[in-house]
């Protein structure tokens, strides 16, 4: 980076917020995908939000790349810089501007942390369902980039359905304002739609306007064990087929099973082939009949066992299993690679047996668990990256795994995204004019191609 | 050593620790100095992906390496929450050494460390003559607390309130001791640790006592030295090595039930990082260091788990005092409920519980004094926590952190006490 446009980002943003050295560079070069780092030239942390447009328009004006970073938790690679130039952190834009118990809803800043900023809603009495499992961690802005999931999509959703509007700098640094405080809004193209999961790629996100929900009054949690994977995932489509949305209803097998009760010894049955961890909410009522319900379903599909939390004390422990399954698994092996590839939901059990088989094939250990309900398996294979021959393997395995997705009628991503990882088989998913029409929005809307370049269709 | 590929072969072998970080990111969420500055590098993933980086020659300036290894308080709170278990503090440590060995130690940190510190007849000899001659430069800060500050020091200490060194250190007052188990038929070894010994002198015989009347015996023996912390937690192997040396001369012969330390840093350094770093040392030292970090326990879950101690009710004018977990305590060891228990043994006082009891307080050993800017920062937010819980007393189970507590209650001009749970309960014997 030349000193000159050091200066001038420095006179932006204050010398403070300006880094340069090797080892604060090196610090933004990765996230949490397994990828070669990237270093950028420079980072820089604008603490207002009219900083941020500035360094939008100086970016743009050098011809300089801008990867825009939350807390740099995707499983995609869409934070690494991967053509280098200026990492933009939001994590110094993290004010809650408004929450509107009124009118249901809430403007954030892009550096917001989702935990913190569901906890706030919470202590107003409402509810923002989405969960990432990085929550603790990850930004408001990077959700909505990413369009994270979490384990409330089946009934609740995703990050998508609740983002309202945007505001963003295009890439002049002039703000473009998308969306509204209201339920209905056709104002305009859908510009914040447009925004949604488009991975920094297309404007640097100013303020977020999310829409909030009443929580639900009442929670009953069950866990259902199964001799058989088969039964399992039949039992996720009986339940849907008998007109019950569960709030989660989640997947574990057999050996994410044995190793969650090895780490954290929650009492799971590890003889089981396959767990079912569903809750229900709503109107305590309704809570208590869908439950009923559920319960019925379990057993005529064939559960050998369900086991309904009495209180929330049982009902943290079922969740706590779920909760423990990534790092369980994670510990086993120095690497994990955590895939997200999503069927429609009565293919599960089709992709299950796939899964089995490239386990085979490749010789990998792979643990499954994930969110059933809505199709969105994270097959979870435990490798050493370090051990070349091994890690051929594992890429052809993904390879296989995304063909085998595809083939039911699936996704590559249900909610970690794109980015660098998956861009190369955009093309298998959907078509060649569908990544030519995407470039020719980019290069409309980025003429220089600044915004986070080489993410999601390449180039 | 200067030699490149002497620092990549040693990085090297932390190699299959680094891996394991897969760089998640949750370590943001509990990061005293993330929660500062938001700054990767201050971070457990950031500094993992440097020393990663460094060993795979992606980064090539160990000098900067160094500095940002330096900004932590070693507090632990990045692997009490790591999904998978980095052993992050024990990577920081091995490679805080590695890069000293690279680098070299600086002048001053030589001069403590290898002149001073694990010279432990010059180090008493030293504090005592300070002792006689602090009263001259200092001044009386805040006498609920207990503290002092001096213009004349502040090139050195800066804006400290801090304690004066007791007037007789602890191993003047009982130069040895080896009393037999009585009552409880168990027996102790006791290790006072340095700011015990020199400064909290009153929680050695608030300890003592407590023994005393629960008819515990004491083994005390003469030469104790430090536990290795400072040095090591500074990089300097050679003197961490020489300190727990003497400490496993001091011990020897000695029979006890367990080891106890009134100071939770003393405690976690003797169960934890002695064995951990023990394969630097003979077979025969290994296995005495095996035996003894077994043994060693924090004091209060030694009164509270051994004894059986049942606390009774708190009388109606009871003080109220809240506890502070040390890191030390509550992430090292997952000692948290005894210190309480122990408090509620003294019928005058009753527990009332702060915000973010279990946050670190800042102090950080040797990071108060190398970046006292943003230990005075994070202390200030422990400092507002006690002070918004209404308590009329702090209590807390680490002279490191009393130390801390003081100072930024005293700075803020609180009329808190800061009172380690033994003293409190020792209060009621």
């Amino acid at each position: 980076m030349n000193d000159a446009l050091k200066k001038d980002f420095e006179a932006l943003v204050g010398k403070e917020n300006v880094m340069e050295s090797e080892s604060d560079r090196f610090s933004y070069a990765y996230d949490a995908a397994v990828l070669d780092p990237v270093l950028p030239g420079l980072v820089v942390r604008p603490e207002t939000r009219e900083a941020m447009g500035r360094v939008v328009k100086l970016a743009n004006d050098n011809g300089l790349p801008l990867t825009v970073r939350g807390s740099g938790t995707n499983l995609s690679g869409g934070t690494i810089p991967k053509l280098g130039g200026l990492v933009v952190l939001t994590n110094a834009l993290n004010k809650i501007l408004e929450i509107n118990e009124a009118d249901l809803y809430a403007i954030v800043e892009p550096g917001v942390i989702t935990a913190k900023f569901a906890a706030e809603v919470a202590a107003r009495g409402l509810f923002y369902p989405p969960d990432p499992g990085s929550q603790a961690v990850s930004t408001m802005g990077g959700n909505v980039a990413e369009n994270a999931g979490g384990l409330r999509g089946l009934k609740y959703g995703v990050t998508k359905d609740y983002v309202m509007g945007v505001d963003f700098f295009d890439v002049d640094g002039e703000l473009v304002k998308s969306g509204s405080r209201t339920v209905k809004c056709v104002t305009g193209m859908n510009l914040h739609g447009l925004m949604v999961a488009s991975e920094g790629t297309l404007g640097v996100f100013e303020k977020i306007t999310l829409k909030l929900v009443p929580p639900p009054q009442a929670q009953k949690a069950m866990m259902a064990i199964f001799d058989d994977v088969n039964k399992a995932c039949e039992t996720v489509a009986a339940i849907i087929a008998a007109k019950i949305v569960p709030a989660t209803l989640e997947f574990m097998d057999n050996f994410t099973i044995r190793t969650v009760e090895d780490f954290a010894h929650v009492g799971l049955p590890v003889e089981a082939q396959a767990l079912l961890l569903i809750e229900v909410d709503g109107h305590p009522g309704q809570v208590a009949e869908e439950a009923e319900k559920v319960e019925a379903i379990c057993k005529k599909m064939g559960a050998q066992r369900i086991q309904v939390a009495k209180d929330a004390a049982e009902r943290n422990k079922v969740w706590e299993a779920r909760r423990a399954a990534l790092s369980a698994l994670a510990r086993l092996s120095p690497t994990t690679v955590l895939e997200d590839a999503t069927v429609p939901r009565s293919k599960i059990p089709a992709m299950m047996v796939a899964l089995e088989n490239i386990a085979q094939k490749y010789k990998l250990t792979i643990g499954t668990f994930g969110h059933a309900g809505d199709g969105n398996l994270h097959p979870t294979i435990l490798t050493d990256r370090r051990n070349k021959e091994e890690w051929k393997r594992v890429e052809e395995a993904i390879d296989d795994i995304f063909d085998v997705a595809l083939g039911l009628g699936g996704t590559l991503s249900g909610e970690h995204g794109i980015g660098i990882a998956k861009s190369k088989y955009m093309e298998k998913e959907t078509n060649r004019a569908t990544i030519l029409f995407s470039r020719r929005l980019k290069k409309a809307i980025d003429p220089k191609g600044i915004l986070n370049p080489g993410k999601i269709v390449g180039e | 050593m200067s030699d490149m590929n002497e620092l990549l072969r040693m990085l090297g072998e932390l190699d299959d620790q680094l891996v394991s970080c897969m760089r998640c990111g949750m370590c943001q969420a509990v990061c005293p100095m993330y929660g500062q500055t938001g700054r990767e590098s201050d971070v457990a993933r950031g500094k993992i992906a440097l020393l990663e980086g460094l060993a795979h020659k992606m980064v090539q300036n160990p000098e900067e390496v160094q500095d940002r290894l330096s900004r932590c308080l070693l507090c632990g709170s990045c692997a009490a929450n790591c999904p998978t278990g980095v052993k992050v503090v024990d990577i920081f440590i091995k490679a805080r050494a590695i890069l000293v060995s690279y680098m070299g130690l600086p002048t001053v940190k030589k001069l403590i460390f290898r002149g001073m510190l694990t010279k432990p007849g010059l180090f008493n000899g030293l504090m005592s003559l300070a002792s006689k001659f602090q009263g001259l430069f200092t001044s009386p800060a805040n006498d609920v607390i207990g503290t002092s500050c001096s213009r004349m020091l502040q090139p050195i200490i800066g804006e400290r309130h801090f304690r004066l060194l007791a007037k007789t250190p602890l191993h003047s007052e009982f130069p040895s001791l080896d009393t037999p188990a009585g009552k409880s038929g168990l027996k102790v070894a006791f290790f006072p640790g340095c700011m015990v010994d020199k400064m909290y002198t009153g929680i050695g015989q608030a300890s003592l006592k407590v023994f005393s009347h629960h008819g515990v015996g004491v083994f005390l023996p003469a030469g104790q030295a430090c536990c290795g912390i400072p040095a090591l937690a500074s990089g300097d192997m050679d003197s961490y090595l020489t300190l727990v040396r003497e400490n496993l001369d001091a011990f020897k012969g000695g029979s006890y039930d367990a080891l106890v330390t009134p100071c939770a840093s003393c405690t976690a350094t003797i169960k934890e990082v002695w064995p951990m770093l023990s394969d630097r040392m003979s077979p025969s030292e290994q296995e005495t260091i095996k035996a003894m970090a077994a043994k060693t326990m924090d004091i209060n879950a030694f009164l509270v788990d051994k004894l059986g101690l049942t606390p009774p009710a708190p009388s109606a004018d009871a003080v109220s005092v809240t506890v502070h977990d040390p890191c030390h305590l509550k992430k090292a060891l997952g000692v948290s409920a005894q210190p309480r228990k122990l408090i509620a043994m003294n019928s005058h006082y009753v527990v009332k519980e702060m915000a973010g009891a279990d946050v670190c307080c800042g102090c950080g050993g040797s990071f108060t004094l190398t970046h006292p800017d943003m230990s005075a920062t994070i202390g200030q937010q422990k400092r507002d926590n006690i002070k918004n819980s209404g308590a009329q007393v702090v209590a807390t189970g680490c002279p490191a952190c009393m130390m801390q507590i003081s100072d930024m209650l005293s700075r803020n001009g609180d009329r808190i006490s800061v009172k380690h749970p033994m003293e409190i309960y020792a209060e009621s014997l």
